[in-house]
């Protein structure tokens, strides 16, 4: 088994609020990623997810802290702040933020938008690295004589697909892809998740897909890990969370997402996620959830491997606590 | 209540209903002569809703789906074709009688967090309808009748949620506000454009029940407008699939979502990511996008995109025909169901038969 | 019947802000807010109470012509022996008077033909704008001059005046926050049920655009006081009033310059600087209240802080 390609360890961030208070808005994530696989982080508003792939691109605000440990090959890129992140910031590790598409530079070609970061990291420059962007460009569908245009040019979906082009224009290893096909149609969805996965098969290139949407990630990732009030509360194979989770929250946000052909009751959620500006006792699901028992109110759940590649946050797994 | 519904007079039927936007050419295009160019937004749909019964109109952005709504409540100019509710024709009306007639029908929006005045309590929001149309009788008639509505709501106790402002409440919370707000003059049909949309997933089941059972216990008629196929599958009776301004396939949901019979609607359900990582289909994705409502193809409006398109199909435009014989309600407009396909015109005529 | 259980997810309320408290907050978050309040605080309570305040008559003459500072007039005297600090404080209340009521005048034109502009539209709209964009180009000090030549010099022609010229900065503002309003989705809402034209303005465009109003006043007083001083100083202002502007005026014209008498010209100057001062620190600190997004500072050289997590060993997963 070699190791794995990025390893989060432990990460907590926490925001500054007036008032001396503080926002923990990720609370002691750990997350394994292995070379050219496809991992989903799943998670509605508010759970930590943006926050918590911000924090590995080293792209939080002054009011942010952050403490645990980013390993990508051996290298703790947190351990030194952004003098550390800096060298594998867009090089190793690069981003697709959400609403990329509408945050594309409208006075700039798009090529020249591509080219621009291949020459602030001294990856290619001049002739080199206009032809370079051409190649991004038809690697991601819209075509290379296409790099001179502007982005209102393009439509929704071929400006996300500009935005790919310009996160991999260093040639990283990992491409973190925050909502990336959340205000597309359907039809252009499908054609954004097809490239994608089309480029970790041939670019072997490792994903992650940050999305509320669980069916997204049910057709592409290999893998997932849910996240819950800043935590992660189960990871593991894509099957297995849906066919046999082990975290209620799991089962009930599935339960919760009608399906095309099914026919079983969609049901909500009842309640709202925890307030993270305050410190949460016991399970932080423990209010909504409906097989919690007394453990649940007083002690944190950890993340215990149930199986191989299979870990959850939860008392119920612990089949010796109980209650019958 | 609502045994025999053949024969009765729908809640809502749109017949034809044409609404096209002129393209603004500006001073420069106007010296230039450029030709004057409309968005063809809505050209030619038809559907109906009855009491107690859920359609969903479904499609893409730019298919025309939410301007259909809009015309229905008159907020955007019809070109041609009729609406009706119950019978009376909507589009000549005057303006008396069309403020009675919708109090009977209520449109709720797709952003909770815009649809309620942030400076006004909950109560003074949900009694403004009450206000407007000057009914609700005295002061305790209308807290009475806002708990009412709170409560059909499902936001118990209502007392508590009347005296919020709405940044104090969830997103779902909102929504059900805005529901509560519509409801409190009884209306009798419901146009809800992407209800759940901006919501999060673990509430949309809450809100899309919470408008089924009205529409199971209490008859209301609901129009749902929205892009996800799975939610319209699950809660509707009815789907009507619309692409670039025209129904391409109607009929019970169940057969639309198990037997399509129009090639977009088949593309659309097979890219459509299913919850269930064993049922990976593999998707029909189709080339480009969708057009541009301002340069609508000719012939069949799908024929560049569709994977199985003829020769012919670049001249002839398919009205909807039944995809069988015994009818059953399931109707597409493709040259390749139920035989020759007739044209249309664009009075919506039928010409061609047989 | 539906199947979500009882709902208690009730958010947590966030403290609750009345219109006060949110006032408080603006205050507490910026120093300069509170000066300005401060100033012109200071110099209303003074106009309020110019009669129990002035310590001697202002037509009383008590010295000399451009008598100087002394223990017992601190400002000295001017041109006519008259106590210098006794004109002032009467100038303030007659400059803060003009100063108010023509940016009450010119809010409520501007306000008025911002709103309907803004709601209606159309050809409404395009009629109002062409009529503000020739009031805005046209330049505000020579038609002051002439208009106020012209009708004669009185307090109530001043504050007519600058009201007249003053409204077109209001009404762009307030009309592009009406057009934005407008097209709320709860706005559209109560149209679509039926509600009238009227109600809408007053009960939801209104409220949305009074907070915007009122940082608008404060703004068009420090221009009106303004204003006024300066058509006082070039003899248009009311001669029988004693406004700042006229006290300027008055020494300038009776060469107190060139007597090195500044105690007669300086001291009224400074006052209309200092509430000036005070209107715009206020005014700007109401904007950026209003508009959150004037405050962010999103290229910042300083990036994000590491910890670590001794001693919250137990917490950690």
């Amino acid at each position: 088994m070699s190791p794995p390609l990025l390893e989060i360890r432990d990460l907590h961030v926490w925001f500054d609020l007036p008032h001396h208070r503080e926002l923990h808005a990720v609370q002691g994530l750990s997350l394994e990623l292995e070379a050219g696989e496809r991992m989903g982080l799943v998670g509605e508003s508010g759970c930590g997810k943006t926050t918590a792939i911000l924090a590995v691109m080293g792209l939080l605000p002054p009011t942010a802290s952050v403490a645990g440990s980013v390993m990508l090959n051996g290298d703790d890129m947190l351990a030194g702040g952004e003098d550390s992140i800096r060298p594998h910031r867009w090089v190793d590790i690069a981003m697709v933020f959400q609403g990329a598409m509408n945050a594309l530079n409208p006075v700039r070609t798009v090529a020249s938008q591509i080219v621009e970061p291949m020459e602030l990291h001294g990856i290619a420059s001049g002739a080199a690295a206009d032809r370079r962007a051409g190649e991004l460009l038809e690697l991601v569908g819209i075509g290379s004589e296409a790099g001179g245009r502007f982005p209102h040019e393009f439509s929704g979906g071929m400006r996300q697909r500009a935005a790919i082009a310009m996160a991999l224009a260093c040639g990283p290893k990992i491409l973190l892809a925050d909502e990336p096909t959340t205000a597309l149609d359907v039809m252009i969805q499908a054609q954004i998740l097809d490239l994608l996965v089309a480029l970790t098969k041939d670019l072997g290139l490792t994903l992650v897909l940050v999305t509320h949407d669980l069916p997204v990630v049910a057709q592409v990732c290999d893998r997932a890990a849910v996240m819950y009030a800043g935590e992660i509360v189960e990871s593991g194979p894509m099957d297995t969370l849906f066919h046999g989770p082990r975290h209620p929250y799991t089962r009930m946000l599935f339960a919760a997402t009608p399906d095309l052909y099914g026919d079983e009751e969609v049901l909500s959620i009842p309640g709202s996620p925890p307030r993270l500006d305050e410190s949460i006792q016991g399970c932080p699901f423990q209010p909504r959830c409906d097989r919690a028992f007394d453990r649940c109110e007083t002690e944190r759940p950890r993340l215990a491997a149930i199986d191989r590649g299979h870990r959850a946050a939860c008392h119920l797994n612990d089949v010796a606590a109980v209650p019958k | 209540m609502n045994g025999t519904g053949v024969t009765e007079v729908p809640l809502l039927e749109v017949r034809d209903l044409v609404v096209t936007y002129p393209v603004r050419r500006g001073l420069v295009g106007a010296l230039r002569r450029r030709p004057r160019r409309s968005v063809h937004a809505v050209e030619g749909v038809s559907l109906r809703v009855r009491t107690g019964e859920m359609l969903a109109l479904v499609g893409e952005s730019g298919c025309g789906k939410t301007t259909t709504a809009q015309a229905i409540f008159g907020m955007v100019p019809t070109v041609s074709g009729s609406i009706a509710f119950r019978g009376q024709e909507l589009t000549s009306m005057s303006p008396r009688a069309m403020r009675l007639v919708r109090r009977k029908m209520q449109l709720v929006y797709q952003d909770p967090y815009e649809s309620l005045d942030p400076r006004f309590r909950v109560r003074t929001t949900i009694a403004e309808p009450l206000r407007i149309h000057r009914i609700g009788g005295s002061k305790q008639d209308r807290a009475r009748k806002v708990a009412d509505a709170l409560a059909r709501a499902e936001l118990q106790p209502p007392e508590l949620y009347a005296e919020r402002y709405p940044h104090e409440l969830s997103g779902g919370q909102r929504q059900r506000a805005a529901i509560a707000a519509s409801l409190i003059l009884g209306p009798e049909l419901l146009v809800a454009d992407e209800p759940v949309s901006m919501l999060d997933v673990s509430v949309r089941a809450g809100i899309l029940s919470l408008i089924d059972d009205l529409r199971k216990r209490d008859d209301v008629g609901v129009l749902m407008i929205t892009h996800d196929l799975s939610t319209a599958a699950h809660f509707a009776d009815r789907i009507a699939v619309m692409y670039l301004g025209r129904i391409v396939e109607e009929g019970p949901a169940n057969d639309v979502v198990r037997d399509p019979r129009h090639p977009y609607t088949k593309a659309l359900l097979s890219v459509v990511p299913k919850r269930d990582p064993r049922r990976r289909t593999a998707p029909q994705i189709l080339v480009g996008e969708t057009p541009n409502p301002i340069d609508v193809p000719t012939g069949c409006r799908f024929h560049p995109r569709c994977p199985v398109a003829e020769d012919r199909c670049r001249t002839i435009d398919p009205a909807l025909r039944p995809v069988e014989a015994d009818g059953g309600g399931h109707a597409a407009a493709c040259v390749l169901v139920g035989g020759e396909a007739p044209v249309r015109t664009m009075t919506g005529d039928v010409a061609g038969e047989g | 019947m539906s199947r979500i259980l009882i709902d208690p997810g009730m958010v947590d309320a966030p403290p609750k802000r009345t219109r006060g408290s949110w006032i408080r907050d603006v205050l507490r978050e910026r120093p300069s807010a509170a000066v300005g309040a401060a100033l012109l605080g200071v110099f209303v309570l003074i106009a309020i109470f110019a009669p129990l305040l002035e310590p001697y008559g202002i037509h009383e003459q008590v010295g000399p012509v451009f008598g100087p500072p002394s223990s017992r007039h601190w400002l000295g005297m001017d041109d006519g022996g008259i106590d210098m600090v006794s004109l002032l404080i009467e100038g303030t209340r007659i400059s803060l008077t003009v100063g108010f009521a023509a940016a009450l005048v010119a809010t409520f034109i501007g306000g008025g033909v911002g709103i309907v502009a803004g709601y209606f539209g159309g050809w409404t709209d395009t009629i109002l704008m062409r009529i503000t964009d020739y009031f805005l180009v046209v330049p505000d000090v020579p038609l002051m001059i002439v208009v106020a030549a012209i009708w004669g010099p009185s307090l109530f022609h001043i504050i007519v005046v600058i009201g007249i010229l003053l409204w077109t900065t209001t009404a762009r503002i307030i009309r592009a926050q009406v057009k934005s309003v407008r097209e709320r989705v709860y706005v559209k809402r109560a149209r679509s049920l039926g509600a009238g034209n009227v109600r809408i303005i007053f009960r939801h465009v209104l409220p949305q655009v009074a907070p915007l109003m009122i940082a608008n006043v404060v703004l068009a007083i420090a221009v009106a006081i303004f204003d006024e001083t300066a058509l006082a100083f070039l003899g248009l202002g009311d001669p029988t009033s004693t406004s700042w502007g006229t006290i300027i005026e008055h020494a300038f014209l009776r060469t107190a310059m060139s007597r090195g008498a500044w105690w007669a010209i300086v001291p009224p100057g400074i006052c209309v600087a200092l509430v000036v001062m005070g209107c715009y620190l206020l005014g700007q600190a109401i904007e950026d209240a209003l508009n959150p997004r004037l405050r962010v500072a999103h290229l910042s050289v300083k990036t994000f802080r590491l910890r670590t997590l001794a001693g919250r060993g137990e917490e950690a997963v």
